[in-house]
């Protein structure tokens, strides 16, 4: 296992990279919400957070290098989340 | 039952040997086992938050005018100023463990005393976006509120549970992270077993990604 952790050592760099694209995609999220998209605003602001939470997902909280079990479970939970998600918005939309 | 004295031995073996990397023999540590908890934890945590985000969700549906007119009433340049704070705090966070994986001890608790002052900082920019909401009457059952119409008191309702569910997890993270912090002072946490410190990390980092997900939603609603 300690084995496991060590060829999984990321570099500092990686990290402030990752922490870069962070406040990037922020930035570009202010600035573009006050742009009137219409009724695509909120698909914008949820995909650049979307794509935010992928950057923390996968390096901060190390998911890309951890074990395939990690995966599934994340895959399982989020398609959970989603269809309770999807679920719920049909029954409002078609009410 | 012969059949199953002989995995036994094999999974004793395969201790045994695990054990070597350990200082310590008699502590058998499973630091993927660990982690698998955390995790099943943080699916928990996933859930409370998304029961909530699905109720914003079907609310704003409904009042999508009342929600675009309180969330203009929120400052976006505190929500901003937040929003950086807490990622910059999950890098330190990240750093801290980077740190301790080289045996950089120094180096580990200077990242996890900043990763701990920016959540505090967080939450005293919190405490002031709410005292002025309060101050302008904005408050749970205040009369000023319950005087707006219907979509407008479902917002604030949303904004004050949400946004003070997310600042209590904050404040839970800031009091594991310190016991994390005398952990390390105390060599509890060291470079061949950090798994408490990289745990409590994964906590931190779920509390920055719910809030990627509250900022847009409740401060950038044009």
């Amino acid at each position: 296992m300690e084995k496991e952790h060590k060829e999984h050592f990321i570099p500092y760099g990686t990290y402030i990279l990752v922490w870069l694209s962070l406040i990037s995609l922020t930035v570009l999220t202010v600035t573009i919400a006050g742009i009137d998209f219409g009724r695509f605003s909120l698909f914008i602001a949820l995909l650049i957070a979307a794509v935010k939470s992928t950057f923390v997902i996968n390096y901060f909280m190390h998911i890309k290098f951890d074990d395939l079990i990690f995966k599934v479970f994340l895959l399982v939970a989020l398609v959970t989340l989603a269809s309770i998600f999807i679920l719920t918005s049909t029954d409002i939309f078609f009410r | 039952m012969e059949s199953l004295d002989a995995t036994n031995t094999i999974v004793q073996q395969e201790v045994g040997t695990k054990a070597h990397h350990i200082s310590d023999p008699h502590q058998h540590k499973d630091a993927v086992g660990a982690k698998i908890g955390m995790w099943l934890f943080l699916f928990t945590e996933l859930l409370l938050f998304g029961g909530l985000f699905l109720l914003y969700m079907a609310y704003r549906l409904q009042y999508t005018k009342d929600f675009v007119i309180g969330g203009q009433e929120l400052n976006i340049i505190l929500g901003t100023v937040n929003t950086i704070i807490l990622l910059t705090s999950s890098l330190t966070m990240a750093l801290s463990i980077a740190a301790i994986q080289r045996g950089k001890k120094d180096l580990s608790i200077i990242f996890l005393v900043s990763t701990i002052l920016m959540g505090l900082a967080f939450l005293v920019i919190k405490y002031f976006e709410w005292t002025a909401k309060f101050s302008h009457g904005i408050a749970p059952n205040s009369p000023e509120l319950l005087s707006k119409p219907n979509g407008e008191i479902v917002f604030y309702g949303m904004y004050f549970s949400m946004t003070g569910l997310h600042a209590l997890h904050v404040l839970i993270g800031i009091v594991v992270l310190s016991f994390m912090l005398v952990f390390l002072l105390r060599n509890k946490i060291t470079k061949e077993d950090y798994i408490k410190l990289e745990n409590s990390g994964l906590y931190w980092h779920l509390v920055d990604l719910i809030w990627i997900f509250l900022f847009p939603l409740f401060y950038l609603i044009h």
